[in-house]
């Protein structure tokens, strides 16, 4: 990528047997908030650590802005860091902890309270200079991780699944504060999380990540809507998956699935042969249900229903079908949600993926 | 069943009261005499007095003694926290090849009988021409001391978070700044509690004091001489009374220190012996 400002070429690191980045190339542009999704022990953490130089991969380059950090230990990079635990100097305060970095920069003493005054009004944390490393909640801990990192700053900010601490209605505040904060001072975050939600919700760009390689890499509507393989769309939000096999090959493709029967779907970019085994993906939100017979509707058994307050997700079993179960997410449907009733299903087949793996 | 209980709880209560008469009833019979108007230990007591606590404090050769073991505890603290220190560091911070073994050894003077390693250590000393004094035995209480020294050490640092070690080379600082800036100041706890537990350990040490000692004693061995004149015997038991108060105020100062600030960063409790 010609605008890459971080470039990571064919990185590996092994633990002893264990591979924990396997061969990963991956370009990040300048300004850019780029996240790494995935669950936990696929590797996220270990390249991570690699860009801010506490591992050194077993192969392949690092580069930030055209130059080679590979071998460069941590304390000479433009990155910092903010911890999963935020890693707060419990034996200094607030604005000691903010300042610890600025040591070698020889301030005075107004122009280091100066600079630790600025930073702390960024996270919203003027007055809270002399509190202790004991006397903060999790959401101030971060805040104060963050404030020290940003104080130097650093061409790159890598966090280390920040909000993975925090409760939920904090970690959705500071998911937005975060995101504004990034905007406004416009250095390239390299974030990780398990957490798919959060990460469709910050990021540019998102690289999925499964036992130490990236599955796919593009910005957060593209992996919703197009994930590239089925590992993808089963991480990524709620997905039906259904076995099928390509029928045949035409403008559009037909694929038979034993759930639903002949459905025919674009190429979603893929190449397929008739007979392939292959998955239909659609999203509980593109299903719905009507409690009378309409036509094209697909006859179904209700199995279950779960209310979530802004939708209502039903468990359905096509009775044409080998007793494979659909979810269908809908707000409004009036009908008899008692298990065994029967309902109808409506589906448009444009809104199925079509996934060779 | 109530009255079960009651019975049983009233045996374990017997039982723990018995316990700790006999841990401390024998070393509180130590002040009790110092106090006592006659040079024979035997109830009951004549009348009170003072004067065994003022012929302590005039006895010249009994001061000499104390500054000795002043001296040797003092060194034996500095040398074996400092190795203690880097011991500790090292074996919870990298891992070393055979390092179970390693520290199995360091470990190892806890287990082996105390005249055992004094009489090994007279043998090398004066076999390489090294003369007896103070220094060999602070060489001796080293050699105890350590393993004392890592125990402490080490739970302090393996309760602290390596990610504030990280925090610091993240925030561009050397090995050497992020040692004096987060590492020292987060163990120091460790580091006091180290000093004060090897002191006393030292202080009160007699196995190596007498074997590795010149004819110049430190305070244990000076008391032990002190035994054989019956006269004597009130001021040794006057001075034994002052040492057992400052050593009980000193190993509680240690655990102080030891579990200061240790809530958040720690749980281990301390396995001595």
């Amino acid at each position: 990528m010609a605008d890459a400002f971080i470039e990571i070429a064919s990185v590996s690191k092994s633990f002893g047997s264990v591979t924990a980045v396997d061969n990963i190339s991956l370009s990040i542009r300048k300004g850019e908030f780029f996240s790494l999704l995935g669950p936990s022990g696929c590797g996220k953490t270990t390249l991570l650590r690699i860009l801010g130089g506490f591992e050194t991969p077993s192969d392949g380059k690092v580069m930030i802005e055209g130059q080679e950090v590979t071998h460069m230990p941590a304390h000479l990079r433009s990155t910092n860091m903010v911890f999963q635990n935020y890693a707060i100097f419990p034996h200094l305060n607030v604005e000691q902890n903010v300042a610890y970095g600025l040591r070698q920069q020889k301030l005075s003493r107004e122009a280091q309270a100066e600079k630790v005054s600025a930073a702390l009004a960024m996270v919203q944390l003027e007055g809270f200079e002399k509190r202790g490393a004991d006397e903060m909640s999790g959401g101030q801990k971060q805040r104060v991780a963050l404030a020290r990192a940003l104080i130097k700053r650093p061409k790159v900010l890598l966090l280390d699944e920040p909000l993975g601490a925090l409760d939920k209605k904090l970690r959705e505040e500071m998911q937005i504060e975060l995101r504004i904060l990034q905007q406004q001072v416009g250095i390239t975050f390299v974030f990780v999380t398990h957490d798919q939600e959060e990460a469709l919700t910050l990021s540019d760009r998102i690289a999925v990540m499964s036992e130490g390689r990236i599955l796919q890499n593009a910005p957060p509507r593209e992996i919703y809507e197009r994930p590239c393989s089925r590992a993808v769309a089963d991480f990524i939000g709620q997905m039906n998956l259904l076995d099928g096999v390509v029928a045949s090959v035409d403008e559009q493709i037909s694929v038979s699935s034993a759930a639903l029967g002949p459905v025919s779907v674009g190429s979603n970019n893929q190449t397929v042969r008739t007979g392939d085994a292959v998955t239909l993906a659609v999203r509980p939100e593109n299903l719905s249900l009507s409690d009378v017979p309409t036509p094209g509707g697909l006859a179904v058994t209700l199995k279950a229903s779960a209310y979530f307050g802004d939708t209502t997700h039903y468990r359905v079993n096509p009775l044409e079908g080998d007793g494979s179960t659909l979810d269908v997410s809908q707000q409004d449907y009036q009908g008899s949600d008692r298990s065994g009733d029967q309902a109808w299903l409506h589906f448009d087949s444009s809104n199925f993926l079509l996934l060779k793996d | 069943m109530n009255r079960n209980m009651n019975v049983a709880a009233r045996i374990l209560g017997a039982y723990a009261v018995i316990y700790v008469a006999y841990l401390y009833v024998p070393v509180l019979f130590l002040p009790l005499f110092s106090f006592n108007d006659s040079i024979y230990i035997s109830f009951p007591l004549r009348g009170w007095t003072l004067k065994w606590y003022q012929t302590m404090f005039a006895n010249e050769a009994l001061h000499r003694a104390l500054v000795n073991s002043l001296k040797v505890g003092m060194m034996t603290a500095l040398i074996s926290t400092i190795l203690g220190i880097l011991g500790a560091r090292a074996v919870t911070r990298y891992q070393l090849p055979g390092q179970k073994p390693v520290v199995a050894m360091i470990m190892l003077p806890l287990v082996v009988p105390e005249i055992i390693l004094a009489m090994a250590m007279l043998i090398v000393i004066l076999r390489m021409g090294g003369s007896l004094g103070l220094v060999s035995i602070a060489a001796g209480h080293v050699l105890i001391c350590v393993p004392f020294a890592m125990v402490v050490l080490m739970s302090r640092f393996e309760g602290f978070d390596r990610s504030l070690e990280e925090a610091s080379y993240d925030l561009g600082e050397n090995a050497w700044w992020t040692f004096w800036r987060v590492t020292f100041p987060n163990v120091l706890p460790g580091i006091v509690a180290s000093l004060l537990l090897t002191f006393t350990i030292s202080f009160d040490e007699f196995i190596m004091a007498f074997f590795l000692g010149s004819t110049n004693p430190t305070l244990p061995v000076f008391m032990w001489n002190q035994l054989r004149f019956p006269k004597l015997l009130p001021g040794v038991l006057a001075l034994g009374a002052c040492i057992l108060i400052a050593s009980v105020f000193i190993v509680l100062l240690a655990e102080w220190f030891r579990r200061r600030n240790t809530s958040e960063t720690q749980t281990g409790d301390m396995t001595i012996g």
